[in-house]
C-alpha cells in the first residue's frame, strides 16, 4: 500500500540526499525564516518541508501533480489535517506501547508487544476508513483520488475482521504446538509455531491428534536446567513468527509514517497560506514552463521570508524577462537589490517543489538547479583571503552546474579593486552565458556592469534599484541602465546624519 | 605417470617435513614475516614446512611453476575454494561427532561430515574435469580424482547417504509444550501461523525491515530434555534410525588420503597466490621468474622487498621498486650510500626473491631472472652477546669465516654491514680480503657496506642509495618578478581555481 501524493508513481524519499548546494542556497536565501512558518515548530514537518523544498522537481508533469494535489488541500484543509493527524497519532501511540524492542527481550515479549502495535494500528486503520468513507467524494485530485480508492479497497470490513480475529487467535494460551524436524546433527530444526486443531474434536483429540503413538514427558519439579531448556524449546517454536509479528508492525507503522511524511509537505503549505493570507499578502499556483526556454515574467512578486518577518506587508516587484538569460541589477545601496534577488530564487524553489509562490502571477521556465553566490561577511574560520574564498565556492559551483542551471550572484567577486574583480566576473558571465546557464546578477561595479550593457545582449535585461529624486528610495527595483554613482552617500547621510529610520529591514509599506 | 603429490612429481623430492629446521637466514631475510603473513588465517593446514625447504632442480621449481599459474586462473581458484570450504565444514562436523557423546546426535554430525565430503570430493571432479587443467600436477590429480569419483566405494558412499538423508527429513513431528510437560507425535500437516501473519499484512509490505527473531543461543552439548524428545522421534520412525545405525558403522573410514593431501597441498598455491593478490591489488607486480641452475646473470624489474611491502600494505602505504641486473661476470652488487636509504632492503628484497624462487612462488616484480643457489648465507649485525667473550671485531671475523667456510660457486651471500665497529683501515683491510674470496668463489653476493673503498673491486657492481629529487608538485615559494600589469593577481587566482572563461567552458558539461 503505497501513498503517492508527492509524486505519482514513487514515495517520497526522505533519505535521498540533499543537492551540493543546499546549505549556500538555504543561507543566502534566508530559507531558515520559510520553513520555520511553514514547520510551526513541528521537526518532522521542518524536515519533510525541507526535503521537498531543496530537492527541485525539473519535470513540468510532476510538478502540476503536486500543485493539483495542494489545491485539495487547501480546499479540504480540515479533512487533510484530521488524516494527518491519524497518521502522526499512530506512530507516537505506538512508541507509547511498552517493552521497545531488544535483542534480550523473550519471544513472548516480542510477540506480545507486536501484537500489541497491530491492534492499535487497526483501531487506526477503521479511523482513516471512516475518513474516507465520508470525505473521499470531496476531493478532486488524482493523487487524493487514487489514495482514497485504494484505502478502500484494500481496507474493506471483512479484513478488518479478519485481522482482528487472527490477532486474538496468537493472544490465546492453550499449550504451545510446535512443529519441528531433523537438522544438521540430528537436532530439531525448522521449529514453526502451529495452529492448533478446531475444538470441535475435542479436548484430548486436540492435545493429542488423531490416535497416532505419542510419547510424554513430564519434567521433575526440581529440574530447573529442564525448564529452561524447555521454554527455550519453546522460543525457538515462536521466534518465526514472532519475527514475522514484528515485522508486520514495523510494515503497517511504515505505510502509517509514509501516509505522515507524504501529507507533511501539503500540511506545511497550508501552515503558510494562513500565516500569508493573514496579512493579506498574494499567493497563486505558478505557471512553470519547460525547461530549455526562457520564459520568466511576474507580477507583485515579493520575498516571503521578509515579509514573515515584518508586521506589515513589503514591496513587491514586476518583471518581463522572456527570452533572458542574464539579469544584470544595479542601483543604489540597501535599496531592495539583494531582497528582489531572494524573492526571485526563492519563488523559483517553490515553484519547483510543487507549491504556490508569493506573487501575484508568476511564470518561470524550470531550472535544472538554483545555486547562490552572495558575498559573505568575513569568516574568521577562513584560513584563505577573501576573494580566494570567493573564487573556491564559485569553483564548487562550476563543478555542479550543468545547462539550464540558474546562478544568483549579489555583489560577488568585489573584494579586490574594481578593475580585476569586474575582469573575473566577466569571464565567469561570459563563459556561463555560453553554456547556457541563466544568470542573475547584483553589482555595483560600475564597470562589469557597464561593460556587458555596452554589448547590447538580445538576452540580457538591466534593472535598478529605484531612487527617486531627493534620494528617497523606493525599494522597487525597475528597468534602467548602470549607472555609475553609487548612492552610499545617502546612505552616510541617514545613518551619521540621523536622517531617516529606515535601515533595510524596516522597508516601507508597499506603494503597490 | 601415477599422482604422486601436488608439491612434488617425484616421490623422490619429497622432504621429511618432521626433520626441518627454520634456515638461519629467515630472520635476517624477514622471511620469517612474509610466511607468517601467507599462512595467517590457515593455520589448520600446517603450511608452515613447505616454505622451510628450497627445492634442488630446475624442473621441480617449474612443476610448481605449471601449477600455481594454472592456479591464477579465477574459474580453477573458485572451484578449489569451494572444495577447502567444504573439506573445512567435513572436518568441522567430525571433530563435533567424536565429541558428542549422545548417539543419535553423534550419528548425526557424522552424517553431516560425510555428506560435506560427498559434495567436496564430486564437486571437484566437475569442476576441473571441466577446467581441463594441463600443468602435470593438476592433471595427474584430475586422473586420479575421475578414477576414485568413479569407483564402486565413493558412488555406494553417495547413494547410502543421500538415502539416509532423505529418510532422516521424512521424520517431521510436534511438540505440544503444556506448562512443565512435553508430548511428541509425528506432524499432520497442521497450518502454520507465520505464513498467515505474513499473507494478511502483505499488502503492507515496504522494503526490508530488521530481523527481530531473537537470538537464542545454540548449545553445542545436547541437553536431557533433547535427548528425551530425539528419543521420541526415534521410537515413532524406528527404521529410518537404524538406517542411520547400519551407516556408520559401515563408513567410519570414507576419507581418501590422497583427496585429503591434495586440499592440504593445494593451499601452499592458493596461500601465495592469495598474498600476491592483495598485493597486486595496491599497484605492485609479481612475476614467474626464468631460474637457472647455470647462468649467474640475474635480473629483476620492480622488484621490493615483500616482507615491508606487507609491512606498509597494512599502514596503507607504499613500498618502494628497484630495479638490478648482473650480467657477464659480473657477481656482486657493493651498495652504498646514505644511511635510512633503502640499502638493507635492497640487500633482503634480493635475498628474498631467490629464496621465494627456489619455493616455486611468484616473486616480487613485473619481471625476472633468478639464479638457483645450493645454499644461502646472510651475515647481519647481531645484537652483541655480553655472556660471549668475544669482542664484536672477532665475532664478525670468525661467523664470516665459517660462512665462507661453506659456500660453494652456486651459493648466494648475502652481507650487510661487515665490521663496522672497528676502526676504518681495518675495515677496509678486512672488507676487502673477504671480498676477494668471494670473488675468488665466484658467488652471487649482495654486500652492504659504508666503505666506499669496496666499490671499485672485479666483479663488482657498485650501487647507491640516493635521495629523492624535489616533488615538482609542491609549490616552490620562489618570488619571480614581473612587470605588473594590474590583472595579474586576479587572473592567477582565477586560474588557480580554474575559473578562466576557457577552463569554465570546458568543466560545464553540456
Amino acid at each position: 500500500m503505497k501513498v503517492f501524493l508527492m509524486h505519482r508513481d514513487r514515495s517520497f524519499d526522505m533519505e535521498r540526499k540533499l543537492p551540493p548546494n543546499e546549505q549556500a542556497v538555504t543561507q543566502d536565501l534566508e530559507l531558515g525564516v520559510l520553513l520555520n512558518a511553514m514547520a510551526r515548530d513541528d521537526k518532522f514537518l521542518l524536515e519533510v518541508t525541507k526535503k521537498a523544498l531543496l530537492s527541485s522537481l525539473v519535470d513540468l508533469d510532476q510538478i502540476l501533480y503536486r500543485q493539483s494535489t495542494l489545491k485539495d488541500c487547501l480546499k479540504n484543509a480540515r479533512v487533510v489535517r484530521d488524516i494527518y493527524k491519524v497518521a502522526e497519532e499512530t506512530t507516537a501511540s505506538e512508541k507509547g506501547i511498552w517493552g521497545w524492542y531488544n535483542p534480550y527481550n523473550s519471544t513472548d515479549q516480542v510477540l506480545g508487544r507486536s501484537v500489541k502495535v497491530l491492534q492499535l494500528c487497526v483501531g487506526k486503520l477503521k479511523e482513516l476508513r471512516g475518513i474516507v468513507d465520508q470525505h473521499a467524494g470531496e476531493f478532486e485530485s488524482e493523487g487524493f483520488r487514487a489514495l482514497f480508492v485504494m484505502l478502500k479497497e484494500e481496507l474493506y470490513d471483512e479484513y478488518l475482521t479478519g485481522v482482528q480475529a487472527l490477532l486474538g487467535g496468537l493472544e490465546s494460551s492453550d499449550g504451545t504446538l510446535i512443529r519441528a524436524e531433523l537438522g544438521q546433527g540430528n537436532r530439531g530444526t525448522k521449529y514453526a509455531l502451529c495452529k492448533q486443531p478446531e475444538k470441535k474434536q475435542g479436548r484430548m483429540a486436540r492435545v493429542f491428534g488423531t490416535g497416532e503413538p505419542r510419547f510424554t514427558y513430564s519434567l521433575d519439579i526440581n529440574d530447573n536446567t529442564g525448564t529452561e531448556m524447555l521454554s527455550k524449546l519453546r522460543d525457538r517454536g515462536i521466534n518465526d513468527v514472532a519475527n514475522t509479528l514484528a515485522q508486520s508492525s514495523a510494515h503497517v507503522l511504515a505505510f502509517f509514517t509514509s501516509l505522515r511524511v507524504e501529507l507533511a509537505f501539503y500540511v506545511a503549505c497550508l501552515n503558510l497560506q494562513e500565516l500569508l493570507a493573514r496579512k493579506a499578502e498574494p499567493t497563486c499556483f505558478p505557471v512553470p514552463v519547460g525547461r530549455g526556454k526562457r520564459a520568466q515574467s511576474f507580477e507583485g512578486l515579493y520575498d516571503a521570508c521578509l515579509s514573515l518577518k515584518l508586521e506589515q506587508r513589503v514591496v513587491a516587484n514586476d518583471l518581463n524577462a522572456e527570452n533572458k538569460d542574464l539579469v544584470v541589477i544595479t542601483g543604489a545601496n540597501r535599496g531592495g537589490k539583494s531582497t528582489f534577488l531572494r524573492s526571485i530564487g526563492l519563488a523559483q524553489l517553490m515553484m519547483q517543489c510543487g507549491a504556490f509562490v508569493p506573487a501575484k502571477s508568476f511564470t518561470s521556465d524550470l531550472s535544472e538547479g538554483v545555486f547562490t553566490h552572495f558575498k559573505r561577511e568575513e569568516d574568521t574560520a577562513m584560513k584563505s583571503g577573501k576573494l580566494d574564498e570567493e573564487l573556491k565556492r564559485m569553483s564548487d559551483i562550476v563543478d555542479h552546474l550543468s545547462a539550464d542551471c540558474t546562478v544568483l550572484f549579489n555583489e560577488s567577486f568585489a573584494a579586490t579593486n574594481e578593475r580585476e574583480g569586474s575582469e573575473i566576473s566577466r569571464q565567469i558571465v561570459g563563459a556561463l552565458l555560453e553554456k547556457r546557464v541563466k544568470v542573475f546578477f547584483v553589482t555595483h561595479q560600475y564597470e562589469f556592469a557597464h561593460s556587458l550593457y555596452e554589448k547590447k545582449m538580445a538576452n540580457a535585461v538591466f534593472l535598478r534599484a529605484e531612487r527617486k529624486a531627493g534620494g528617497e528610495r523606493t525599494f522597487k527595483v525597475v528597468q534602467g541602465e548602470p549607472l555609475e554613482t553609487s548612492y552610499g552617500e545617502d546612505l552616510y547621510d541617514h545613518i551619521f546624519l540621523g536622517a531617516a529610520p529606515s535601515p533595510a529591514s524596516a522597508a516601507p509599506v508597499t506603494t503597490r | 605417470m601415477t599422482f604422486h603429490s601436488m608439491l612434488f612429481e617425484r616421490p623422490e623430492d619429497a622432504v621429511d617435513e618432521s626433520a626441518l629446521q627454520l634456515p638461519d637466514f629467515f630472520t635476517d631475510l624477514n622471511l620469517d614475516q612474509i610466511v607468517d603473513a601467507v599462512t595467517a588465517g590457515r593455520e589448520e593446514y600446517g603450511l608452515r614446512p613447505f616454505f622451510l625447504a628450497s627445492l634442488k632442480s630446475v624442473d621441480a621449481i617449474k612443476y610448481r611453476h605449471e601449477i600455481m599459474q594454472e592456479l591464477e586462473n579465477v574459474s580453477l581458484r573458485n572451484a578449489i575454494q569451494s572444495f577447502a570450504r567444504l573439506m573445512r565444514a567435513m572436518r568441522r562436523y567430525r571433530a563435533l561427532s567424536d565429541k558428542i557423546h549422545y548417539k543419535y546426535v553423534k550419528q548425526g554430525w557424522f552424517l553431516n561430515a560425510v555428506e560435506a565430503y560427498c559434495e567436496a570430493a564430486s564437486r571437484l571432479a566437475r569442476d576441473l574435469a571441466a577446467l581441463d587443467p594441463k600443468s602435470r600436477g593438476l592433471s595427474s590429480f584430475l586422473e586420479y580424482l575421475k578414477k576414485y569419483a568413479e569407483s564402486n566405494d565413493f558412488t555406494s558412499l553417495v547413494s547410502e547417504t543421500k538415502k539416509v538423508r532423505a529418510d532422516l527429513s521424512t521424520a517431521k513431528y510436534c511438540l505440544l509444550i503444556r506448562g512443565n510437560q512435553f508430548s511428541v507425535r509425528k506432524y499432520e500437516g497442521e497450518a502454520e501461523y507465520s505464513a498467515e501473519v505474513e499473507k494478511t499484512f502483505e499488502k503492507f509490505k515496504q522494503g526490508a525491515v530488521k530481523d527481530y527473531r531473537i537470538e537464542i543461543p545454540e548449545y553445542l552439548d545436547v541437553n536431557h530434555l533433547e535427548e528425551a524428545a530425539l528419543e521420541f522421534v526415534a521410537r515413532l520412525y524406528p527404521e529410518v534410525f537404524q538406517g542411520l545405525d547400519n551407516f556408520c558403522a559401515k563408513y567410519a573410514n570414507f576419507l581418501d588420503k590422497t583427496i585429503a593431501d591434495f586440499d592440504r597441498e593445494i593451499q601452499f598455491y592458493v596461500a601465495s597466490l592469495d598474498l600476491a593478490a592483495q598485493l597486486r591489488a595496491t599497484g605492485l607486480h609479481f612475476c614467474y621468474p626464468k631460474v637457472s641452475d647455470k647462468s649467474k646473470e640475474v635480473n629483476s624489474q620492480e622488484g621490493f622487498d615483500l616482507a615491508l611491502a606487507i609491512k606498509l600494505m597494512r599502514e596503507k602505504s607504499s613500498v618502494v621498486t628497484n630495479d638490478f641486473f648482473l650480467k657477464g661476470d659480473e657477481r656482486i652488487f657493493v651498495v652504498n650510500g646514505p644511511n635510512q636509504g633503502g640499502k638493507t632492503t635492497f640487500a633482503r628484497a634480493f635475498g628474498q626473491m631467490h629464496y621465494l624462487a627456489s619455493l616455486g612462488c611468484p616473486v616480487p616484480g613485473r619481471e625476472a631472472q633468478l639464479y638457483l643457489f645450493d645454499r644461502i648465507f646472510t651475515h647481519f649485525e647481531r645484537e652483541e652477546n655480553i655472556s660471549d667473550l668475544r669482542s664484536k671485531l672477532e665475532d664478525d671475523l670468525v661467523r664470516i669465516h665459517s660462512i665462507l667456510d661453506k659456500c660453494t660457486p652456486n651459493t648466494i651471500i648475502i652481507v650487510n654491514e661487515l665490521f663496522s665497529s672497528s676502526a676504518l683501515p681495518d675495515a677496509v683491510f678486512l672488507g676487502k680480503k673477504v671480498l676477494e674470496r668471494i670473488i675468488r668463489l665466484d658467488s652471487l653476493c649482495v654486500y652492504v657496506t659504508f666503505l666506499d673503498e669496496l666499490s671499485t673491486l672485479e666483479k663488482t657492481v657498485s650501487a647507491l642509495s640516493t635521495v629523492r629529487p624535489d616533488n615538482p608538485e609542491v609549490c616552490t615559494f620562489k618570488i619571480v618578478r614581473r612587470p605588473a600589469d594590474g590583472l595579474a593577481y586576479a587572473q592567477a587566482i582565477a586560474n588557480k581555481y580554474q575559473l578562466s572563461y576557457q577552463r569554465i567552458k570546458e568543466r560545464i558539461q553540456s
